[in-house]
């Protein structure tokens, strides 16, 4: 039985790599990649300013990059 | 307030003709360490905003940013953003509504307001301007590595942050997976208009009680300290970026923070409530002065014929009990090769503070910690929002964001004793954002 589920995981595991090999593009292939807004953070100043929103009337802050420090407007 | 947004200070590729140098800045935004454009040596890429951000008889924020980067050659790239905002109006002091009005003290010390019966106790002494500084350098190391560094520095009144920053990025797999690793730190200061009030002390209100104003004036200063308190945080960042296939790249990141030092409000209350829930006086809270938080993130971006699909969803948890999920969408369309409407939605969801208690029942044992804050209670919220933009024949880009935010707190399972029931205890919050930028 354990023997089973060695190889059954032994498979999955093969799957998943062979998976992650496939993942990604060749570098002719990149054109809808390489519009500017398809960079994750295309819109700094938006997300900067939402993130100030956010930080000073909810509870978690932080995700896409360092929540620093705290403010008197929390 | 202060977020460290390296992010927003990177990527731009608005002048960037090379396709693959721009891919890599795509596919690396993670922690401010961006690959960026050889060749795209000498110009000054500028950004700027203004937002308004204003709730229904309650905060009004006006905040103005400018942001600009240079890429000096070889990916070496400097990226510097300056914000400044005001801030007025009435925030929650965290007291509860009663049938009768009440009266308060200012912060200061200096003055008193008066809250009707029926409404929501708010302190509309809320003001403050501030101004931050940020400044980030990026550029290739040893061993196909890129690293960047910081400072940011951000100065209000009563309030001074400062915090450094250091990270690291590494391509593998033909510049599809891009893995990083970063460290924060920062330190903040408080000196509050009035001093900070010892925890749980009564609020001291004249209503004729004193025989004199120095008389008044030593009971108000028994309930303060005088000198400033602090704040360390240390904040550390994992992540990985994955370029899934021709349409759709992913990020996931770990983020781990550690503060210790002075959390608490000092500007919010507690009522302490007798069994008819009716206020018998009101104490200063008290927060813990640590507090560990763990941040899971994950955002897929998707490009469609003629726009993009962005999506991210994020987990964060603490040692305060407080659990929370966000999720943030955006879906830009192209309405022509220079125009685009963008319409977002975010939801977001939290759990209240193991400590958070909106009143204190008058006769039973006191806490350890406690909040009032509505924004430590639980609490959901969502945003709805559309954005236009359009590039104009220069190159330049005017963009125009209209967004509302509501926040809903929720009561967490207390019982509201007598007066209290036929209250709001826990009113939404709403507001409106309207932004303008441009980018040249």
């Amino acid at each position: 039985m354990l023997k089973k589920a060695q190889i059954i995981l032994a498979f999955l595991i093969s799957t998943l790599l062979v998976g992650c090999a496939n993942l990604g593009v060749q570098p002719w292939e990149r054109d809808l990649l390489a519009k500017e807004e398809m960079a994750l953070d295309s819109e700094g100043i938006d997300l900067g300013l939402d993130d100030h929103i956010y930080f000073s009337k909810e509870a978690t802050s932080g995700g896409r990059g360092f929540a620093g420090g705290g403010c008197g407007c929390n | 307030m202060q977020l460290i947004s390296k992010n927003s200070l990177t990527n731009n590729m608005r002048k960037t003709a090379n396709v693959n140098a721009a891919l890599a800045v795509a596919t690396c935004a993670l922690l401010g360490t961006s690959a960026v454009v050889e060749a795209d040596e000498g110009v000054w890429e500028m950004d700027a905003a203004l937002l308004y951000y204003g709730e229904t008889a309650r905060v009004t924020a006006v905040e103005g940013v400018f942001s600009a980067k240079k890429d000096f050659g070889d990916e070496h790239v400097f990226s510097t953003k300056i914000t400044a905002d005001s801030l007025t109006g009435a925030s929650a002091s965290g007291a509860v509504a009663q049938p009768n009005a009440q009266t308060y003290t200012r912060p200061s010390g200096k003055g008193q307001y008066v809250v009707a019966a029926g409404e929501v106790p708010l302190d509309d002494t809320f003001h403050d301007t501030r101004v931050q500084l940020e400044a980030q350098w990026t550029q290739p190391l040893w061993n196909d590595m890129r690293g960047s560094t910081g400072v940011h520095l951000s100065k209000e009144y009563d309030y001074l942050s400062i915090a450094v920053n250091g990270s690291l990025a590494k391509d593998f797999n033909q510049k599809n997976t891009t893995v990083s690793a970063g460290l924060s730190l920062a330190y903040d200061t408080i000196d509050p208009e009035g001093g900070r009030p010892v925890a749980f002390s009564e609020m001291v209100i004249d209503e004729g009680q004193f025989a004199n104003q120095d008389a008044y004036q030593a009971a108000f200063d028994a309930t303060r300290q005088t000198d400033t308190d602090d704040k360390t945080t240390v904040e550390l960042m994992f992540g990985v970026t994955q370029i899934i296939n021709r349409r759709m790249l992913m990020q996931f990141n770990y983020g781990l923070s550690m503060s210790d030092g002075y959390h608490t409000d000092p500007f919010k209350v507690l009522s302490v409530v007798n069994d008819q829930g009716l206020t018998q006086s009101l104490v200063h809270e008290d927060r813990p002065t640590e507090r560990t938080r763990h941040n899971f993130y994950w955002q897929t971006k998707y490009a469609l014929d003629s726009g993009v699909a962005d999506i991210s969803y994020r987990y964060a948890t603490d040692d305060w009990d407080i659990n929370s999920h966000t999720i943030d969408s955006r879906f830009r369309f192209n309405l022509s090769d220079n125009t685009y409407i963008q319409p977002h939605f975010r939801y977001y969801q939290q759990s209240a503070a193991e400590f958070y208690q909106p009143f204190l029942i008058e006769g039973t044992t006191l806490p350890t910690f406690a909040s009032a804050d509505y924004r430590l209670g639980e609490m959901t919220a969502y945003t709805i929002g559309l954005k236009y933009g359009m590039t104009m024949p220069s190159g330049n880009e005017w963009a125009f964001r209209v967004e509302y935010y509501q926040q809903d707190p929720k009561n967490a399972g207390f019982d509201a004793p007598g007066a209290l029931q036929q209250l709001d205890l826990y009113p939404s919050v709403k507001a409106v954002i309207a932004q303008v930028s441009y980018s040249f």
